[in-house]
């Protein structure tokens, strides 16, 4: 099954690769893992895609909490929450009809142009990994030139959040 | 008050009432060393190798319960201290261990003596912290003792780069008291209602059995484990780090479990109906094969480490607080419901025990005109009262010294459990001889293992600490011997220790006393000589049988119900024979 854990902990030097290596150390699986710094400068959020049977996922939580820099963490798929993830893509785009193929099809999936040449598009594209999986699809293989994706992020649903 | 950095680390060792520190000194903490010179509070012990600190370190924590210290140079002073800390991790021992670093403005740029120690050790610590301001020493270290004597315990390594040290640069210090951490905060307090449950599922055991482990030691918990066992009535057994924790000559108490655990032990925890995990980690060394793991049982476990909880084995009722706090909870519990267990079930399930018990299978060859190791062990026992601190090293001598010295009392059993780290005893009595500067302490090892820390023979002299080595000398690495014998068609592929020292001029040559021991007939006396002699190291070099094995024996893959006894149990006919 896949789980997003996110963690809030310190933002010490060292934190990210004790997380890191932890799941190498035990042999888990990360699928993607995002950091970055929260509105409290002294704390980072960090948001794991793993998979794993429930007593690994368990034990996954378990080791993670164990760890002194982590704070606190959640299973955001114990119940409904939200994930995005952002894409960068950047696609040859030469000629009127295919140039015009392409901003349709950034439209379509509510993507912005957020760069142009004359023989390229650049487009930033936010959603659920499914969907940035379905862009690139849509785009003809050749055309891409280079992707960039920040891993998932993710929050819970309602009035429920992570926090100290 | 201002303090440079050396002299701060000096100052708050003695505000934390450090009473010594086990080291070696070198570039990166010369500074330290000379904050270190012409005190007497905080005594420091130089090793002959940094692997040495860490197990004396070590030691000297297993045998008093409050962290143990050292002090080590940056590069190869921190690497070789990696197997100490290892070692201390895997057993959950507290441990803070501060390591030199080079100057934070060549951190990176591969400097003499740099490596990221931080990193080499994140994986066998339970934290550990670079400092890189003279401002955040004082308060790193109180949180490096914090995290290793609280919660689960464990090694903290503390990295001070020079700079930090820098005897020119003073700031003010005072030793900081509190301390509280938002990210750390290990439970106490079991949950009342896991408790009862607990309670309730124990009282109705009609085969019930209690597993034990170190954490029992170092929760000192047993008291409360003994007090609980005994209402109970019920039969108990140790992991090998949990010995001493429920005295031995108990007669509830049926032996180690585990892979060279007793027959009765192994056969309980396969036929048992409740099974009470008290401070144990369901190790491999001690379940055998998972999916033939008390197969009957309903399992209650306490531990202070949720992470520890359904592990390797799946629980029924967890518990997690600290042991002795549960256990003493769980007694007001039974207390309070006035259940008892059931008395008739019970006595049905100790006829079985006994009878199991009746196999003796601890029994080895009498008549030999070798020495046989059990004996030295047995005699070991005798002559000290049970009353020794035994380390020990890691092989057939560590698992016979389990079996056949009873320990009633916690913390003196002091071995290298989890990590099975060769070297570690003579270090290891080093540290628990300076803990108890009166006690008998002897390191019972192999003639392998104790040439993996010989150079300690050296340390022991100069602090003219009187610890009695029992070598159990049989001229192989006498586990992986066993394990050739049994599994590779006697190919002893290099297990043979070719070309050994001559132990007593060694131990001559240190300053010390050797004795070489060939017949049976001369273990008592030289045990007594030795032991009489309360100033001197002694070295007493047993020459053993080489073909004796330890038994029983589980074997990779096969269930607790499945042991390989010995030779002497295998055959009953012959065996009765023998006892009348």
């Amino acid at each position: 099954m896949r789980h997003i854990i996110s963690v809030l902990l310190e933002n010490e030097a060292g934190a990210l690769s004790r997380v890191a290596g932890l799941f190498s150390a035990r042999g888990y699986n990360i699928e993607s893992l995002t950091v970055a710094p929260t509105e409290d400068a002294s704390l980072s959020r960090m948001t794991i895609i793993t998979r794993g049977s429930d007593e690994i996922i368990e034990q996954i939580t378990k080791q993670l909490n164990k760890l002194v820099d982590v704070v606190k963490l959640v299973d955001l798929t114990e119940g409904t929450h939200i994930e995005r993830e952002m894409m960068l893509i950047k696609i040859q785009a030469v000629g009127g009809e295919q140039r015009a193929e392409i901003q349709r099809m950034a439209d379509i999936f509510r993507g912005r142009i957020i760069d142009a040449t004359d023989a390229t598009f650049t487009i930033e594209l936010t959603g659920t990994g499914d969907k940035l999986d379905a862009f690139i699809q849509a785009m003809a293989q050749g055309a891409i030139m280079e992707t960039v994706r920040s891993g998932v992020s993710g929050i819970a649903r309602g009035s429920r959040s992570l926090g100290l | 008050m201002e303090l440079n950095g050396g002299e701060i680390i000096v100052q708050f060792l003695k505000d934390e009432g450090v009473e010594y520190i086990f080291g070696y000194p070198g570039g990166a903490v010369l500074h330290i060393y000379d904050a270190l010179f012409e005190q007497e509070e905080v005594k420091h012990i130089l090793v002959r190798h940094e692997q040495g600190a860490g197990h004396a370190a070590d030691g000297y924590a297993r045998a008093t319960g409050k962290p143990g210290v050292v002090l080590v140079t940056s590069g190869p002073g921190a690497t070789n201290a990696v197997t100490g800390i290892a070692t201390a991790y895997m057993d959950s021992i507290p441990m803070v261990i501060i390591t030199g670093q080079v100057s934070t403005q060549f951190i990176g740029s591969d400097a003499f003596q740099e490596v990221d120690a931080v990193g080499i050790t994140r994986p066998c610590v339970k934290h550990n912290f670079l400092v890189k301001d003279v401002h955040d020493l004082a308060i790193t270290l109180k949180k490096a003792f914090y995290v290793a004597s609280t919660g689960r315990p464990g090694p903290v390594v503390v990295d001070v780069p020079k700079n930090v040290t820098d005897p020119n640069v003073r700031v003010p210090y005072s030793y900081p008291k509190e301390i509280s951490m938002r990210s750390y905060n290990p439970v106490v307090k079991g949950h009342p209602g896991q408790i009862k449950k607990a309670m309730d599922l124990i009282v109705s055991a009609k085969r019930p059995m209690i597993y034990t482990g170190g954490g029992v030691v170092l929760g000192n918990a047993s008291e409360s484990l003994t007090e609980l066992t005994r209402q109970l009535g019920y039969p108990i057994t140790n992991t090998l780090m949990g010995l001493g924790a429920y005295p031995a000559t108990d007669p509830q108490f049926v032996g180690m479990l585990g892979m060279h655990g007793t027959y009765e032990a192994n056969m309980a925890m396969h036929e048992c109906d409740v099974l009470i995990a008290i401070g144990a980690r369901f190790d491999d060394r001690v379940t055998g094969d998972i999916e033939k793991f008390c197969p009957d049982a309903k399992i209650v476990h306490v531990d202070i480490d949720p992470s520890s909880i359904s592990k390797n084995v799946r629980v029924d009722v967890p518990i997690v607080g600290d042991v002795n706090v549960v256990l003493n909870d769980m007694l007001k519990e039974l207390k309070t419901s006035g259940a008892k267990p059931d008395a008739q079930a019970l006595k049905a399930w100790w006829s079985q025990i006994e009878q199991w018990r009746s196999k003796q299978c601890l029994r080895y060859d009498h008549t030999s005109k070798l020495i046989k190791p059990q004996y030295v062990l047995e005699k070991l026992y005798e002559i000290t009262g049970g009353d020794a601190y035994i380390t020990s090293d890691v092989g057939q001598h560590q698992m016979w010294a389990a079996q056949f010295y009873k320990f009633d009392k916690p913390r003196r059993w002091i071995n290298s459990g989890g990590l099975g780290t060769m070297g570690f005893g003579l270090p290891a009595a080093i540290g628990v001889q300076l803990a108890h500067l009166d006690a008998p302490v002897a390191c019972v090892t192999g003639e392998a293992s104790i040439q993996m820390c010989i150079q300690e023979l050296s340390t022991a002299m100069q602090y003219m600490l009187p610890i009695k080595v029992i070598n159990l000398n049989n001229r192989y690495m006498g586990m992986v011997r066993q394990w050739q014998e049994f599994f590779y068609d006697s190919r002893y592929s290099h297990s043979y220790m070719d070309a050994l020292p001559d132990f007593v001029k060694l131990a001559e040559s240190y300053g010390h006393v050797g004795m070489r021991i060939e017949a049976p007939g001369d273990v008592e006396g030289a045990l007594k000589e030795a032991f009489a002699m309360k100033d001197r190291l002694v070295f007493l070099d047993f020459i053993t049988d080489q073909a004796e094995n330890v038994y029983p024996m589980i074997q990779a893959g096969k269930g607790h119900h499945e042991m390989h006894l010995a030779p002497e149990c295998a055959a009953p006919q012959s065996a009765e024979r023998e006892l009348a």
